[in-house]
């Protein structure tokens, strides 16, 4: 494979780099969130609940990525394993006196296996199908955590669930709290950096790029998806189980319908598909609420148009804006 | 000996039979063309051998194998790779993290190798960034390799998809009509590096609509036409060949004026 037969030696107009690669922006907007964390440990207040949601939905959405970013399948029923993973915490560790930590991982294993078994048939379906089936996954779990009172103690739902600890050892202050979660958040995204720079994460992306071209490659498209569909449920399970210990208390409305639609809305405004999109994502639209929160009764209206601005003139959130810069730069 | 052997093999689209009890044997090692005009059935024929459409009758043999009812993947695995009519990159990936797809069956690992990372799997990963850059400066793209695929020009987006199929080191490549769209020089050197990739011991099937660059790399020939064989032979049979003359060769005239 030597001497090179070179074809129109000439590079394409607008040259511009790589989009999703982890670039200096990217990073910069991570060093952001980081001082942003560390601004809610030293004021403390208000802002450290924000920033302790920001970063469970930080976990729930760097999973959602896999399967609606790389693989570029639609899913808004992710939220059914929250709730699995939420709940599935409260009882074994209120009930039944489990520890937080093994609590959190059976959750996440009982989540893996339905999302085994559920996925199988769905991932089937494609587009707008697969979506619908999905979200009334979500609405499934929704009504059972409502209905089935004898376990899920109904619209009450659970109070005094421990926070997160190993042993003697537990998490009691908030702002440890907080601490932990940014921790638990760096693992997760370092788990997902690993699983996307690999032979697996090639093959996920190929097929949100031509679903025909990778199968054509020998990439099994079914079982990718699965496997994709897996990881967003086991991360989403996670954040769950964290909202559980953070807040001490669930209900239904946690996990409901509006929780897909609000990660939804956090891996389009982060940039779904990108790298540290998740992450940003879910620390803008977390201060964003908190922002439109005083806006009084326009505050829907204002959230609205704050969205539909990012995704009109950011279309691939704000993590790729500085690859779009680049672009622009080099038109010009 | 043949690598691959289609027997009756026939598709129907309802009335249409896209392909009509179409038989061929492609010899290992060779550099076979199917050619005809449009709507002739050549991508049908090309969709059935891949896997990618089932046959409606007839049987294909691949490598040995009878692989008329086997799944794309699996015969994607056997050795078997295509690439497409219509460019099918990975958009939102670069040009060399294309062709690093395109190892995927020449290697090995899931998710749990890519999160525990033995040093098998990051020696292996070395090797496909090797070989990403090897085969992108056979095909003349390197200095591209950051460059987001969809970015590239036509011409070279057509390249990158025959890199990509060679990644997987295939026994026999069907290549569907990769000089579409390409200009004479890029299409002098796709010809060059088509030439390159059978002498260096892979069986290629190549669909094209340019008869010129056909007849003059191919060692065998077939005609489609209406969904038939017409004929099939050497190219200076082809070119003699009073029906291929009629049915194609006159579409061919108009296409040079
Ligand atoms: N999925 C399909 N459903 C119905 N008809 C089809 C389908 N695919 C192909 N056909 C028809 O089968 C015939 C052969 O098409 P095919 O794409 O195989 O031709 P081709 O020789 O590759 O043509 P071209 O040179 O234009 O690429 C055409 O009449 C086409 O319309
Ligand atoms: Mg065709």
């Amino acid at each position: 494979m030597t001497s090179p037969v070179i074809i129109s030696a000439k590079p394409p107009a607008g040259a511009a780099k790589f989009a999703s690669r982890f670039d200096r922006f990217q990073v910069g907007l991570l060093v952001v969130a980081a001082l942003l964390t560390c601004a809610a440990l030293a004021y403390g207040g208000f802002l450290l609940t924000v920033m302790q949601l920001a970063m469970i939905y930080a976990i729930f959405c760097i999973g959602l990525n896999f399967f609606m970013g790389y693989t570029g399948q639609a899913s808004f029923g992710q939220n059914a394993f929250a709730c699995v993973g939420g709940y599935g915490s409260a009882i074994l560790t209120v009930q039944y006196g489990w520890e937080p930590l093994p609590a959190l991982l059976a959750s996440m294993a009982v989540s893996g296996f339905f999302a085994l078994i559920i996925g199988y048939p769905t991932l089937r379906l494609r587009g707008h199908y697969l979506a619908m089936a999905t979200f009334s996954l979500g609405l499934i779990t929704y009504d059972i955590s409502i209905q089935w009172t004898s376990v899920t103690q109904g619209y009450m739902g659970y109070a005094g669930i421990p926070p997160m600890g190993i042993g003697n050892w537990t998490v009691e202050s908030e702002r440890w709290k907080l601490v932990t979660l940014a921790v638990l958040v760096a693992f997760g995204f370092w788990l997902s950096l690993r699983m996307r720079d690999s032979r697996f994460g090639r093959g996920l992306r190929a097929i949100s790029g031509s679903e025909n071209g990778a199968a054509a490659l020998g990439v099994r498209v079914p079982r990718f998806k699965l496997i994709a569909f897996v990881i967003a449920a086991l991360y989403a399970s996670a954040a769950g189980s964290l909202f559980a210990y953070t807040i001490g208390f669930i209900s239904p409305e946690v996990y409901g319908p509006a929780m897909s639609i609000m990660t939804f809305t956090m891996l389009f405004v982060g940039g779904v598909g990108t790298i540290v999109g998740p992450i940003i994502g879910a620390v803008v639209t977390s201060l964003l609420q908190e922002v439109v929160r005083g806006s009084g009764h326009y505050q829907d209206v204002a959230y609205a148009i704050v969205l539909l601005v990012t995704l009109i003139y950011a279309p691939k959130g704000i993590s790729a804006l500085g690859a779009l810069f680049r672009r622009k730069k080099e038109e010009a | 000996m043949a690598l691959l052997k289609v027997q009756g093999l026939t598709k129907r689209f309802g009335g249409l039979a896209a392909n009509n009890d179409i038989s061929l044997e492609v010899p290992e090692g060779s550099l076979f063309a199917v050619i005809g005009p449009n709507g002739a059935g050549k991508t049908t024929f090309f969709n059935m051998i891949s896997g990618f459409l089932s046959s409606t009758a007839g049987s294909i043999e691949f490598a040995g194998r009878d692989v008329t009812k086997v799944p794309q993947h699996e015969i994607a695995a056997m050795g078997l790779v295509r690439t497409f009519q219509l460019v099918q990159l990975f958009k939102g990936m670069s040009v060399a993290e294309n062709v690093e797809v395109g190892c995927h069956l020449a290697t090995k690992g899931g998710v749990l190798a890519s999160l525990l990372r033995p040093s098998w799997f990051r020696k292996q990963e070395r090797e496909v960034r090797e070989r990403a850059h090897e085969l992108l400066e056979f095909v003349g793209l390197d200095y591209h390799s950051d460059l987001d695929a969809e970015l590239l020009p036509y011409g070279q987006q057509r390249l990158l998809e025959v890199a990509r199929a060679l990644a997987s080191k295939p026994k026999l490549l069907l290549l569907d009509e990769p000089a579409a769209g390409l200009n004479t020089q890029e299409t002098e050197g796709l010809a060059h590096i088509i030439q390159k990739i059978n002498a260096q011991g892979t069986t290629v099937l190549l669909i094209e609509h340019d008869v010129a660059l056909v007849t003059r790399i191919a060692h065998r020939i077939a005609v489609l036409d209406f969904g038939k064989k017409i004929a099939e032979g050497t190219p200076d049979e082809i070119k003699a060949h009073p029906e291929v003359i009629a049915a194609y060769l006159g579409v061919e005239e108009v296409e040079n004026a």
